[in-house]
This record gives structure tokens, sequence and C-alpha cells, in this order.
């Protein structure tokens, strides 16, 4: 294998696993050891630059980085990154006058459709350098689906008031209540640029369903509803009710339901429980809150007698795989089963809809109804001002991804309102800095400690199911998040290695907890794999391999379990190991957004 | 701070016919100088005793004093053990090995510890073929006093205080051979490959199974002029390979490819010399003895498996002891009664 070269920064960002899986790259560990330090409001800052929604998202995140999480692979669960985010929210200071201003006018104008996170990250990310900011939604207030879609009970809506409100302050004009139904004319109004932050507003229906237009009255779309609800035009459901579908509408459906007098409420969906879309802490929310799930029940008729709906019925399946791991759903030949409900929500999906983009904008679609757009590094569409991010973009997804999408979005306005190419991104803005502190001593706390995760404690039942706006759950205390915050390995502080000067003493191997390391003669990468001390099967995982040392060995080191203990670097006795700590941040169209205000 | 290696292991950590990882054979964090050529010594012990499912309660391990001695506190956590005065090793040895015959003796011991100290005990250990493995990792220097020259430290070597050493130093492997002992190898802290299969052979080995290996002193003596320094040691190096196969694998694997000779102990588990010196035969006490020393002449370091005796008679059997442990003999057995007096007396008659 050639030597890895670690100048390029994405080597050490990847071994990074949580910062890595997380789409808007937010710097966890660090974060975390602020959290440890009770240093809640940098921690927060920390998370807002990244992340804008910190509050938002410790709550609600779909964390892709918790399944990355290294700790994962060591012991049994990842760290609870996502709810000591929410620690950081919880008990950060006022942050207000930290955060940045409206930058002098710089003479551009831009306009946001859609008030989502993709849009509001956008305009956080343009209004420090003097973007006049022109934000359009059809709601009354902003946030996009965060406020329409996702209850109360699990996101409080101060929470949402505050985190919108950081980025409206900075001289954002809202054109709100206000639905954009013609793109034509939008780019008629002098803008220079437009960002589509509309989402993926489209419900799915199932039209075609026998009895679905006799009981229309009692039938509602998953998403039509918990916006109604969440705007309360909606108060009340049936005592009986039905979700269709699988997916985190589905759950919030349900449980919303719960809390609009709902008594018997019903998850059932037409997958294998595992293969249900939500993630399993929301099909366990929903279960704790006496909402059974049957699986494996495909929709066949809405029952209705005397014009009203009375049940459905349901054919039972079962999934049966082929070798290449596709689904089919046979029926397992039994009578349909009748399930009797006073009202059905359909959360089976939404798509895409733009019915207010004309053809001859020159903004040209794919076959499944979403944007061609250039890459998903520039997001611009086929007409060169209009660009697209978040679920409008590439189909619904979820709030980090939005928050992604935003950020680069940001970088593309902003270079092609200078008129510069936009396939030339600025880096990200990375440091290494050693973190030796005397022969024992680093100055991250290296030793990890064996603790498990942290349960989060949840409101009282019967409380939280009487009123939607109670949150459900309570956050961790300081002690506990302090505790789960030490649980981080660190995996930022690098274990970097100098070639030259190493003696090939071994101390490094022989003491390494989790057999990272090995010297052994250079073979192409799958040999190399094999022949380590403890073969390396996780292929996600980078090998890190040095140039040739004086015996024709190489040092390779499997970046899969490391600990991140700093052990090899102190028994090594010419310093060819140092742990040194990585910082990266992905390109922001402001760089260093909190320099002035830290 | 970090005086505490974490408790986690890699989660593939392969595992040995008692169901044991290698981390099962682990001691204390080392409190030796970083780099220390013993602690790769540690690792090697640890890992052959693993590699050959050596049950950790089975080992005695034995010492003297010295950052060598200091040794068997860093690995083998769950074994016997005892930190015997400087050089008197052999003697608290000896005593076990005839007490509870039935434990594997490991004894770790430095230059200065064996070549001044202890030497007058070293020598009776050989004489007795007591049965245990005696490794000396020999750095050339006092290394826990501050790296003072050691009786090992090779004529013309240069000290860590600017001193060049006047005196010519004594060549441990040689004397062992003189001396007639059963087993002597030599081999390099930096060398696993080699040092594993030879610590693996010499547990099994029945009698005195001496290993002289070379483990620089990184603070003290790893400074050019120092000639057991690690750059030192590689470039002088020559290597003869070694394999150990035990019995129960080899059954299954009788050829090994590559193997110039290969010697069975009296267990069954068989010892391969590679092929990298084909001349070599490591049955010849006459031969060894001529190949070290010329190799010392030409300042070459001379590794590998020089001298085995795979049938050799150890103290216990010269002394016709009992086959059972003396600890466990019951009351009846030590004291068979009058009886049994009664009737060595009645053959006296
Ligand atoms: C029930 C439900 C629960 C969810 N829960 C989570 C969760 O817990 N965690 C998570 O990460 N994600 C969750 N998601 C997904 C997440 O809400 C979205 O992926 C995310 O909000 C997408 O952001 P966006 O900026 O692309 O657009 P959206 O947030 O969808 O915002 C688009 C906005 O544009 C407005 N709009 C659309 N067209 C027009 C127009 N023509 N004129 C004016 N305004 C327009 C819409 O009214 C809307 O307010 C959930 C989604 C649903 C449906
Ligand atoms: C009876 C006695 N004399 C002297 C000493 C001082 N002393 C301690 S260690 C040592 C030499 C150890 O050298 P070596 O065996 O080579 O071990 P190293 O530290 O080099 O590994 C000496 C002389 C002592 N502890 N006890
Ligand atoms: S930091 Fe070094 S010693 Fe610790 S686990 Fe990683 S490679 Fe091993
Ligand atoms: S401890 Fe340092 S000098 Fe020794 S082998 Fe490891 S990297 Fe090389
Ligand atoms: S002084 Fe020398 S022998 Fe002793 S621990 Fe340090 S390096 Fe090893
Ligand atoms: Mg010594």
């Amino acid at each position: 294998m050639r030597a890895t070269d670690t100048s390029d920064p994405e080597y050490f960002h990847k071994v990074v696993d949580c910062q890595y899986a997380c789409p808007a790259h937010t710097p966890v560990p660090a974060y975390i050891r602020l959290i440890a330090q009770e240093r809640y409001t940098d921690a927060y800052l920390i998370n807002w630059e990244s992340n804008v929604f910190p509050g938002v998202l410790g709550r609600t995140c779909d964390r892709p980085c918790e399944p990355a999480c290294r700790r994962g692979r060591v012991e049994e669960e990842p760290v609870a990154i996502c709810r000591l985010k929410r620690v950081a929210a919880d008990f950060k200071d006022d942050v207000a006058a930290m955060l940045p201003k409206a930058g002098k006018p710089n003479g551009k104008k831009i306009a946001l459709i859609g008030a989502g996170p993709a849009s509001l990250t956008v305009a956080r990310d343009l209004a420090p350098l003097g973007y006049e900011l022109h934000v359009y939604d059809e709601q009354p207030k902003g946030g996009g689906f965060m406020r329409s879609q996702i209850p109360s009970f699990r996101l409080p809506e101060s929470v949402l008031d505050e985190e919108i409100g950081y980025i409206l302050d900075m001289g954002v004009t809202t054109v709100f209540d206000t639905y954009v139904d013609s793109m034509a004319e939008m780019l008629t109004k002098g803008y220079d640029a437009i960002f589509v932050g509309s989402g993926a507003p489209r419900g799915r229906d199932l039209p075609k369903l026998p009895g679905r237009q006799e009981a229309d009255a009692n039938i509602h779309i998953g998403i039509n509803w918990l916006s109604g609800v969440a705007f309360e035009h909606t108060k009340e459901i049936g005592k009986r009710v039905i979700v269709l579908g699988g997916g985190n509408t589905a759950m919030d459906c349900c449980r919303t339901s719960r809390r609009l007098g709902g008594e018997e409420v019903k998850v059932i969906v037409r997958s294998p429980f595992d293969d249900m879309k939500a993630s399993p802490w929301e099909k366990e929310d929903a279960m704790h809150e006496g909402i059974p799930i049957l699986d494996n029940h495909v929709p066949l008729e809405f029952v209705v007698e005397d014009g009203k709906l009375v049940g459905m019925k349901f054919d039972k399946v079962e999934a049966k795989y082929d070798a290449d791991g596709r689904r089919q759903l046979i029926s397992t030949g039994e009578a349909p089963e009748f399930v009797p409900c006073d009202d059905v929500i359909i959360a089976i999906g939404q798509e895409n809809a733009f019915p207010w983009i004309e053809k001859e904008t020159g903004i040209r679609f794919t076959s499944w109804g979403t944007p061609i757009i250039n890459d998903d590094e520039t997001f611009q569409s086929t007409r060169k001002e209009v660009f697209f991010g978040g679920d409008s973009a590439f189909g619904p997804s979820n709030i980090i991804t939005a928050v992604a999408h935003g950020h680069k979005a940001a970088v593309s306005i902003d270079l092609y309102c200078q008129g510069k190419d936009l396939s030339k991104r600025p880096p990200p803005n990375v440091t290494l800095v050693g973190q030796k502190m005397g022969i024992h001593e680093w100055s991250y706390d290296s030793v990890p400690i064996l603790d498990e995760r942290k349960v989060v404690p949840l409101e009282d039942l019967t409380r939280s199911l009487a009123d939607r706006m109670v949150e459900v759950e309570l956050g961790f205390d300081a002690e506990t998040a302090f505790i789960e915050a030490e649980r981080c390995l660190n995996c930022d502080a690098q274990t970097v290695f100098t070639d030259a000067n190493c003696i090939e003493c071994d101390a490094c191997t022989d003491i390494c907890p989790t057999s990272c390391i090995t010297f052994t003669e250079n073979a192409e990468e799958p040999e190399l794999r094999q022949k380590l001390m403890v073969p390396a099967e996780n292929e996600t995982q980078d090998l890190y391999v040095s140039g040739d040392l004086p015996t024709g060995r190489v040092m390779v080191k499997d970046e899969d379990v490391c600990l991140h203990c700093g052990l090899c670097a102190e028994r090594c006795p010419t310093a060819a190991w140092d742990m040194q700590m990585f910082l990266y941040n992905m390109a922001k169209a402001t760089p260093n957004l909190l320099e002035g205000a830290k | 701070m970090s005086y505490y290696k974490p408790k986690f292991r890699h989660p593939n950590l392969p595992k040995n016919d008692l169901g044991y990882t290698v981390a099962d054979y682990d001691g204390s964090i080392s409190t030796l100088c970083a780099g220390c050529g013993h602690d790769s010594i540690s690792a090697a012990i640890r890992n052959a005793c693993f590699l050959s499912s050596i049950p950790p309660h089975k080992i005695a391990k034995l010492s003297g004093i010295g950052c060598s001695s200091k040794m068997p506190t860093y690995f083998l956590g769950k074994s016997h053990g005892f930190n015997s005065v400087h050089g008197r090793m052999p003697s608290v040895a000896t005593g076990a090995s005839v007490a509870n015959r039935d434990l594997i003796y490991l004894g770790v011991s430095g230059d200065g510890d064996t070549a001044s100290i202890g030497m007058g005990q070293f020598v009776h250990l050989i004489r007795r073929n007591v049965n245990m493995t005696y490794i000396v990792a020999n750095n050339g220097c006092y290394g826990l006093t501050k790296g003072q020259d050691s009786a090992t430290a090779d004529l013309g070597s240069v000290n860590k205080y600017g001193g060049t050493n006047p005196f010519d130093g004594i060549d441990l492997a040689s004397l062992a051979l003189l001396q007639g002992a059963s087993f002597v190898a030599r081999s390099f802290s930096g060398d696993k490959e080699q040092l594993e299969p030879l610590i693996r052979a010499a547990m099994a080995h029945r009698g005195f199974a001496f290993i002289d290996v070379v483990s620089p002193c990184v603070t003290f003596a790893n400074h050019s002029g120092s000639t057991k320094s690690y750059a030192a040691t590689r470039e002088h190096l020559d290597a003869m390979p070694v394999d150990f196969v035990p019995m129960r694998e080899e059954i299954r694997t009788s050829y090994r490819e590559g193997s110039s000779q290969s010697v069975t102990l009296h267990d069954g588990s068989i010892i391969h010399l590679m092929k990298a010196r084909e001349d070599y035969r490591a049955d010849d006490r006459t031969e060894a003895l001529m190949a070290v020393q010329s190799a010392n002449a030409s300042g070459d370091i001379l590794t590998g498996l020089l001298y085995l005796d795979p049938n050799s008679q150890d103290l216990n059997q010269t002394i016709n002891l009992a086959t059972k442990p003396l600890n466990k003999l019951g009351k009846d057995e030590l004291c068979p009664g009058s009886r049994v007096l009664n009737s060595i007396n009645e053959g006296l008659r």
C-alpha cells in the first residue's frame, strides 16, 4: 500500500467517525469535551456554527452520527451524541450577543422560497456577508416542517422560536403567509439568485383503495393533518385510530392522535417490523405510549357502513427476500383481517411537487420529479441563478441534511454573485495541534471510562398524554451529561506517526490495548488487512500506513477500534507517535462565523 | 494521566485452545522507560504463553533485581511470582522446582543480575540442569542504577557518561554452552518473530533452557558508541529464523516448507530451523561454540537456537525425585510408618 497522505485533511476527518457521518460535519468530540468542562455556551456555539439548530437537533436529529460512533464498536452502545447536543442548548447562557450580525449591505438580493432548515441555513450563512435576504413561506411562521410536522411534545415551540429568531434577527425580510405560485414571476423580481427550499410537501395517498372516496371525511393525509394540528386547525380525532405507514410521519401521527383523544391507536404497516423506516427509538417511544404496531399487513379496503368509515381490511403477508436481498410481500392466504376504527391517517410518504415552476423557466426535472442539479456540491439547477437544497433537492430526508445542503448552496450563491467559478470550492477550515502536557499527561481525558450509555429520563406518561405541548423527554442533568460526555473516546485526538523518528522498538504495538498497530512487510491492501495482529475486517475503516522503515517493514495502524488513549505515544521513546487534536470545519460562505463573537 | 491501560480490547481478538485471549496473559502496565527492550521481551513472553495455551496459573515467574527483573510484573498477572534478591533467583528457582515439579518455571534476569552478582548461582543452575526457562534481558549495563557498564558490556563500547569499556565482555551464551546447558539460544528484543518461538520451545524443553536476549536500554545505552543499541544490534544481527510447532499441531503439519533441520522435543513438539543457515546444526555443542565464537570475533550477533539436547536429564530425574510434587504428598506418603521403616531396616541387616 502507498504511505498514507495525512496532509489531505479527509484522512483524519474520516477517523472522527461521528463528525464524518454528520452531513454538516459538526465537530462532535470537540463540543462533547466542552460539555464535560461545563462550558455549555462554547459547546453550543460550536454546534450552532455547524448545524445552525442545536436545540432543535438535540431533540429531533436523525443522528447518523450515533450508528457511526466508534464507542459502538468498542462496547455495546454509542455515545448519546444527540442528547448531549441538547445539554449544550439547555444549559447555555444567553448567546444572542455572541452571534454574528447582518453585514454591511453588499448590494445583492436573494430570494429564499420556503422557510425550512435549508433556506434558513442559507440565510444564516449569507446574512453576515451583507446579502439582502427575502424568505417566502406559505405558512404564518418560519421553520418549515420543523414547525408544521414535528410535534411539540418532541420539540417545544420555544426552542424553535429561539433558534429561528437568531437567524431572522440578522435583518432577514420575511414574506410569510405567501404561497409562491410562479417561478417565472419570481425571476422577474430582480433577485441576483433564488434558493428553492420548498421541501417535499405532497403527502402520498391511497386513491385507488376501495372506499377511499366514500370515507373521505375520516381519512387524513399525515403531513396535512400534522400541520393542521400544529397550527391549531385540528384539535381532535376519533377514539379508534389507524395510522398507515412505518416512517417517522406515522410515528408522529400516532403519538399526536393519543394526545387528541385517540384511545385505541394502532400503527399498521405493510413491511416487517424490522424493515420499518422509523428509527428504533421512535418505534420504542410509540409503543411506550400504548400504541401497538401491526406489521405485515397490506391494506385492502376502507370499510364504509351507512356512508361512514367503520374500519379497514388487511391482507396478512409474509416477507420473502431473494438472493439480492430484494423483498417481496407474499400473502399468507388467510382471510382478510378487519380492524375497526373511526379515523385513518395515511402516513406512507411524501413527494416533491413543483406545480409552480413553469417549463419556460428552463428549470428541468428528473423523471422522479426532483430538479436536475449540477452536482451535490454546488446545488445549482439547470437555470444558473436558481439553486435547490433540502428535501426539494433530492426528496425527503431530514433536518441535518437540509442544513448541510444549505451550507453548500450558500457557498455557491456567494461564488455565483461574485461571478466566480462554482467548482472552485473553498477548502475546509482545519487545524492539527499537539496535545502533550507531560510524560503521562495529555490535554484531554485520554483514559476511556467504562460506564454504559445513559438513558434519558421521560416525563410521566399520563401527564404527557394529557397535553400535546408537554415535552416527553426531560434531557440529561449536568451530572449524567458529564458521565455520558466522558464516554466519548476523543476520536479527534489523532495518532500522528512520523516515520523518520521510529526506531522500531515495538513499544507501541506491545502496549496498544486494542491491537491496532502492526509492523510488517508491506503488501496490497487486502493482503495487508489479513496480516495484522487482528485482521482488519471492517473495510469502512482505513489503514494508516507509514513509509518504509529501516528494517524494510512499514507501520500499519487499523483505525477501526483505536481508543485514542494515547498510550502508543506515551510509550514511544522518540515521539514518532504524537496525539494531535484535529479540528475540521466544513467550508461555509462566511468563514470564521463566530470569530468576532468569541 | 494514564498509568492505566484501558480495559477495552479488540472485539475480534483470537482465542487459544483454553479459550483465552492474549489479554488474559497481560500484567500491570509497565513502569520501565518508554521504548525499553525489556517491554518487548515481556510482550514476547506473553504472546508465547498465549500461543502455547499454557494456563497462567501453571507458571511461576522468578527474578532478581534490575529493570529486567521488574519485568515479571508486566506480564502474566495471573501467574505465581517471586522477586528475589539480587543475583539470587537461581537458588529460589532450584528450590521451587524441586518442591513443586508441576509448575513451569520462568526466570527473568539481567546481565548485571546474572553475569555480575549472580554469576556463582547461575552456573549451578546449568550444572544441575534445573527444569526452567532462564531469560537474560541483556543491555550491557546496569539500567536500574543509571547505566554503569555491566559484565557483558563489549570491549570498547562507550557508556552514557562517555567512558570506554576496557574489559572484554562475558558472553553468556558461550558460557552456557561450555558449562553444558541443554538448551542455548540467543535473540533480540526487536525480533519477536524469532523470540516468540524460541520462548515457546524453551518452555516446552525439559531441563535448563537459556535465552540471552539483546535488549537495548533506551535511556542509558542507545547512543552511538553503545554496542547494544537498537541501531547497532540491527546492523550486526545475523538471525537464524526458527519456527515452533507444538505437538498437537505437528500431527497435522509434519513438513514445514523452508525448514532445514527439525528437532523433536521430549513432549513431541518440533522446532524447525529455517533455511537461512543451511549449514547450521543445533545438535552439536562444539560446532555451536565455534559458530558463536567466530560470529563474536567478526562483530556479528548470531541469534537463533544455538544448541539443544532434547533428551537431557533434568535435576528432578537425576535426584530421583518423586513424580508427584512434594507439596501434594500426603502425611502417609511422606511418613509411611514403622512397617516401612522396619522393612528398610530388615533390608540393611
Ligand atoms: C412528520 C414528520 C416528522 C419529521 N421528523 C423529523 C425529525 O424528527 N428529525 C429530522 O431531522 N427530520 C424530520 N422530518 C424531516 C424534516 O422535517 C425535513 O427533512 C426538513 O424539514 C426539510 O427541510 P427543508 O428546508 O428542505 O424544507 P421544509 O422543512 O419541508 O420546509 C419547506 C417549507 O416551504 C414551504 N413551501 C413549499 N412550497 C412553497 C411555495 N411554493 N411557496 C411558499 N412556501 C412554500 C412549506 O410550507 C414549508 O414550510 C420529519 C418530517 C415529517 C413529515
Ligand atoms: C545486593 C545488591 N547489590 C547491588 C544492588 C544495586 N543494583 C540494583 S540493580 C543493579 C544492576 C542491575 O543490572 P541488570 O541486571 O543488568 O538489570 P537492568 O537494570 O540493566 O535491566 C544493581 C547493581 C542491589 N539492589 N542489591
Ligand atoms: S491511541 Fe494508540 S495505543 Fe491507544 S488505542 Fe489508539 S493506537 Fe492503540
Ligand atoms: S514506540 Fe515509537 S519508536 Fe517504538 S516502534 Fe512505536 S513508533 Fe516506533
Ligand atoms: S533504564 Fe534502561 S533498562 Fe531500565 S527501564 Fe529504562 S531503558 Fe529499560
Ligand atoms: Mg542490564
